[in-house]
C-alpha cells in the first residue's frame, strides 16, 4: 500500500504542469472557444510526447500505464486544456492492442504532422459516429461500426462540422464508412476491445474532472478568503466554509477512486471495469458539485463571463454529459456489480 | 502507487475472521440487539486471551505490535461480524491515554486490568449542557486534603452500567478561561455516590445518564495535572476510533442485495431487475468504495507517522453523511415492508435494515459531529479564516 506517485510520475506531471501553467492560461482557454482547440498548445504538448505517452516504447511512445496517464489528465483537466489529449491517448492505445503497425503510423502522424485522434463513444448508427469528442479536429476516429472495430482516417471537418455546445468542446459527427477505413477487429473481439477502450476513456475523463474540480475548489477558497462582506471575509461564515469543506472532501474521494481504478486497470484486476465505472460516475458528480458551489460563492460575479469559474462550471457539466445519460451508466455499473456477490470483503 | 493491502494485514484479517465466526454467535447478536449493550464479557475475555485488546501495542507493553493496517483489518472484520466491541474501543482510548500521561503507579495498577480483559471504562465528557462545547462542563471536583469531592451529572456515559471505571472530565477552577479550569479523573464505578440510569436510543443502543453526588476519590485517581484536563482530553481524542471505512455500509448493501435477489414486486417481478433499485445499488456501492479509500488513506498517513487530522475528518464526514443517505434510500426501495421490524411477518432481512436506518442517525453526531469535522477541514485543510 502506497498512495504516493513514483518519482518518475512526479517528474512527468511536473513537466506537463509547468508547460500548462505557462501556456494554458484562462485567456488562452477563452481564445480557443468555441472550437475548444488551440493548435499551439497541441503542438507544444505533442513535442513533449504527451498525446503519445501511452504508446509502447517499441512504437516510439513512452510506454506509460493508465495510472501515469490519469495523473497527467488531472493537470490537463485542471487547466481546461483545449486539445484532445485524452481522446488521442485512449484511441492510440486501443489501436495498438490490435494493430501495432497502424498505431505506429498514427503515433508518427501525431508527432510529425500535429494530427489528433478520437474515440467514438457510441457505436455508429447508419454510417455515422455521433457526437464524437474531439471529432471536429481529429484525423483519426476509432469506433465500433456494427460488428467491426474500425479506425477511420479522414480530414477533420473543423469549424464547419463543429456542433456548437456550452462546453466549447470540438464535438462533431463523423462518417464511419468514409475516408480510409481499417478494420481492427470483428465480433466478440471488437466488442471487448471497444469496452476496454471505453473504460480507459472513463478513467481518464474522471481524472480530468478531478483536476477540474480541484481547481474549482481552489478558486472558490481563494475568493472566499479575499472577498469581504459585512466587514469580514465570506469564508469565515460557517455556511460558506462548510459547503467548501464538503466539495473538497468529495474531490479528495474522487481522486482516490480514480487512482485506484487506473491502478486496477494497469494490474489487470477483475474489478477494474466496475472501478472505472465508479470513478467516472463519482468524478462527474463531484466535479459538477465543486464547480457549481464555487461559482455560487462568487456571488453575482460568478455569473459573469469575466470570472473564470464559469469556464469550469460549463465544462464540468458538459464533460459529464459525454456518455449516453448517466442513468445508463448507473445501470451499467449495477450490471457489473450484481454479476458478483457484493459481499463485504473488507480487504481486496 | 499500490492499493494492495499487505500480506501481513490480510493474514491477520483471516485470523480475526475465523475467531469472530466462532465467538460471535447468533445468540450473542440477539442478546446485543435486545439489551442494546454493545459489549459482551465472554467475547471480551476471549479477545483478551488472544492478546487482542491492545493488539497494536508493542509486545513489552502487553500487545502484539500490530501495525495500522492490521488494526484496520481487525476493526473491519469486527464490523462485518457485528462483534459488540464498544467496551474494547472505549477502554483502549483510556488505556492509550494512561500510557502517555499516567503516573507509573497508575500504569502499573490499571493497564493490566484493562488489557487483561478484567476492566472496561466509560467516557464521562458530555453533560446536559455540554455537547460539542465540551470545555463548558460543570461537574465540579473540589479538593479536600488528599481527596476530591465530585458533584454533577453526565450524559451519554455509554457502558457505565458495565464499566469498572469512568473517565471523568470535571471543573476544578471556575475563575479562569473555561478550558483552563478542567481536571480529569478515572473514577471507580463502585465508589459511593454514583448513580447510573439508562437512556434508550433511536438505534436501540443503550447509553446512560450518570449522577455524581458527594463522590469522594483519592488524588491518586487524578489523570494528568490539576487544571490540565483539557490537555488530557486532547490526548484521548487522538485515540478515538469510530467506524469510518464504509464497512458497515458495505454489510448493509450486501444484505439489501441478498433481499432484492429473493423479493418480488406486486406483479411478481423480481425486485433485483428493477432499474431504480439497481441504480440505488450502484450509487451506494460507489459511496462505500470512496469511504473505504478515504479511511485507508487516513490509516496510510498514520502508518507513515503522520497525524491524519484533515484526512480523518474527511473520512468521517463522508462516511457518516453518505451512510445515512444509503440507509434511507434502501428503505425507500422496500416500500411499506421497509418499516417492518424484527419479529414481524415479512420483515426484510429480519429487520436488520430498518435497524441500520435508525442507527445511522447517530453517525453524524458521535465522535465529533459533521459540523465539527467540516470546521476542521475548512480551517486546517482549506485554511479558511475562523469565524462563527
Amino acid at each position: 500500500m502506497d498512495l504516493r506517485p513514483s518519482e518518475q510520475q512526479r517528474a512527468v506531471c511536473d513537466g506537463v504542469s509547468d508547460f500548462l501553467d505557462k501556456e494554458v492560461t484562462p485567456e488562452r482557454v477563452r481564445d480557443a472557444e468555441p472550437m475548444g482547440f488551440d493548435a499551439g498548445v497541441w503542438r507544444g504538448l505533442a513535442d513533449m510526447g504527451v498525446p503519445t505517452l501511452g504508446v509502447s516504447e517499441e512504437l516510439g511512445g513512452m510506454g506509460a500505464g493508465l495510472l501515469d496517464l490519469a495523473l497527467v489528465a488531472e493537470a490537463i483537466g485542471a487547466h481546461l486544456t483545449p486539445a484532445p489529449i485524452l481522446e488521442t491517448q485512449v484511441s492510440l492505445r486501443a489501436v495498438e492492442r490490435v494493430d501495432a503497425g497502424l498505431a505506429g503510423q498514427m503515433r508518427a502522424g501525431v508527432e510529425d504532422s500535429s494530427l489528433s485522434s478520437s474515440l467514438a463513444l457510441r457505436p455508429a448508427r447508419q454510417g455515422v459516429f455521433e457526437l464524437v469528442p474531439g471529432g471536429a479536429v481529429s484525423t483519426y476516429v476509432v469506433g465500433l461500426d456494427g460488428e467491426e472495430l474500425v479506425c477511420i482516417e479522414a480530414d477533420p471537418p473543423g469549424a464547419t462540422g463543429l456542433l456548437s455546445n456550452f462546453g466549447d468542446a470540438p464535438l462533431a459527427h463523423r462518417q464511419s464508412d468514409g475516408g480510409s477505413r481499417t478494420v481492427l477487429a470483428r465480433g466478440q473481439e471488437a466488442r471487448g476491445q471497444f469496452d476496454a477502450a471505453l473504460d480507459e476513456w472513463r478513467v481518464l475523463t474522471a481524472a480530468a474532472l478531478v483536476g477540474l474540480g480541484s481547481r474549482a475548489v481552489d478558486l472558490g477558497v481563494e475568493y472566499a478568503r479575499s472577498r469581504e462582506q459585512f466587514g469580514v471575509p465570506i469564508g469565515s461564515f460557517q455556511v460558506v466554509a462548510h459547503r467548501l469543506a464538503d466539495v473538497a472532501t468529495e474531490i479528495e474521494g474522487a481522486q482516490l477512486l480514480v487512482h485506484e481504478a487506473a491502478w486496477a486497470v494497469d494490474e489487470g484486476r477483475a474489478d477494474a471495469a466496475e472501478l472505472a465505472c465508479m470513478a467516472y460516475l463519482f468524478a462527474c458528480e463531484s466535479g459538477q458539485h465543486a464547480a457549481a458551489e464555487s461559482l455560487h460563492f462568487h456571488g453575482g460575479y460568478g455569473f459573469t463571463l469575466e470570472y473564470d469559474i464559469q469556464l469550469f462550471h460549463r465544462r464540468a457539466k458538459a464533460w459529464s454529459l459525454a456518455l449516453d445519460g448517466r442513468t445508463g451508466e448507473f445501470q451499467n455499473l449495477a450490471d457489473r456489480l450484481l454479476a458478483g456477490s457484493l459481499a463485504p470483503s473488507g480487504g481486496n | 502507487m499500490d492499493f494492495n493491502l499487505s500480506e501481513r494485514s490480510e493474514r491477520f484479517r483471516g485470523e480475526v475472521r475465523e475467531f469472530l465466526a466462532e465467538h460471535v454467535t447468533d445468540d450473542l447478536r440477539d442478546r446485543v440487539r435486545e439489551t442494546g449493550t454493545i459489549h459482551d464479557w465472554g467475547l471480551h475475555r476471549a479477545m483478551a486471551e488472544k492478546g487482542w485488546i491492545a493488539a497494536a501495542w508493542p509486545e513489552e507493553y502487553g500487545g502484539q505490535g500490530r501495525d495500522d493496517f492490521e488494526m484496520a483489518a481487525f476493526y473491519e472484520e469486527a464490523v462485518i461480524a457485528e462483534a459488540p466491541l464498544d467496551g474494547l474501543l472505549i477502554t483502549m482510548i483510556i488505556a492509550n491515554t494512561l500510557r502517555h500521561v499516567g503516573t507509573e503507579e497508575q500504569k502499573r495498577e490499571l493497564i493490566p486490568q484493562m488489557i487483561g480483559g478484567d476492566a472496561i471504562c466509560a467516557l464521562g465528557y458530555s453533560e446536559p449542557g455540554s455537547g460539542s462545547d465540551v470545555a463548558s462542563v460543570r461537574t465540579r471536583a473540589v479538593r479536600d486534603g488528599d481527596e476530591w469531592v465530585i458533584d454533577g451529572e453526565k450524559v451519554f456515559t455509554t457502558l457505565a452500567h458495565e464499566s469498572q471505571y469512568v473517565f471523568l472530565l470535571t471543573r476544578t477552577d471556575t475563575e479562569v478561561a473555561k478550558h483552563k479550569g478542567l481536571t480529569m479523573f478515572l473514577v471507580p464505578m463502585d465508589t459511593p455516590g454514583i448513580e447510573t440510569r439508562p437512556i434508550h436510543t433511536l438505534g436501540g443502543e443503550r447509553t446512560n445518564s450518570t449522577f455524581y453526588s458527594g463522590v469522594r476519590v483519592d488524588d491518586r485517581w487524578r489523570i494528568g495535572e490539576v487544571n490540565g484536563g483539557w490537555d488530557v482530553m486532547g490526548v484521548a481524542l487522538t485515540f478515538e476510533r469510530t467506524e469510518t471505512g464504509g464497512t458497515e455500509s458495505a454489510r448493509v448493501l450486501h444484505e439489501f442485495v441478498e433481499w432484492a435477489r429473493e423479493a418480488t414486486d406486486d406483479q411478481d417481478r423480481p425486485r433485483i431487475e428493477d432499474p431504480s433499485l439497481r441504480e440505488t445499488v450502484a450509487r451506494i456501492a460507489i459511496r462505500n468504495e470512496v469511504a473505504r479509500l478515504m479511511a485507508l488513506k487516513a490509516t496510510w498517513v498514520a502508518a507513515a507517522g503522520g497525524l491524519p487530522g484533515v484526512e480523518g475528518s474527511m473520512a468521517r464526514l463522508f462516511y457518516a453523511t453518505r451512510f445515512q443517505e444509503s440507509c434511507s434510500e434502501i428503505l425507500d426501495q422496500m416500500g411499506p415492508r421497509g418499516a417492518l421490524q424484527h419479529g414481524a411477518e415479512g420483515a426484510p432481512v429480519h429487520g436488520r435494515l430498518e435497524r441500520a436506518f435508525r442507527h445511522s442517525a447517530v453517525t453524524t453526531i458521535y465522535g465529533g459531529t459533521s459540523e465539527i469535522q467540516r470546521t476542521i477541514i475548512a480551517r486546517r485543510g482549506l485554511e479558511l479564516p475562523s469565524g462563527r
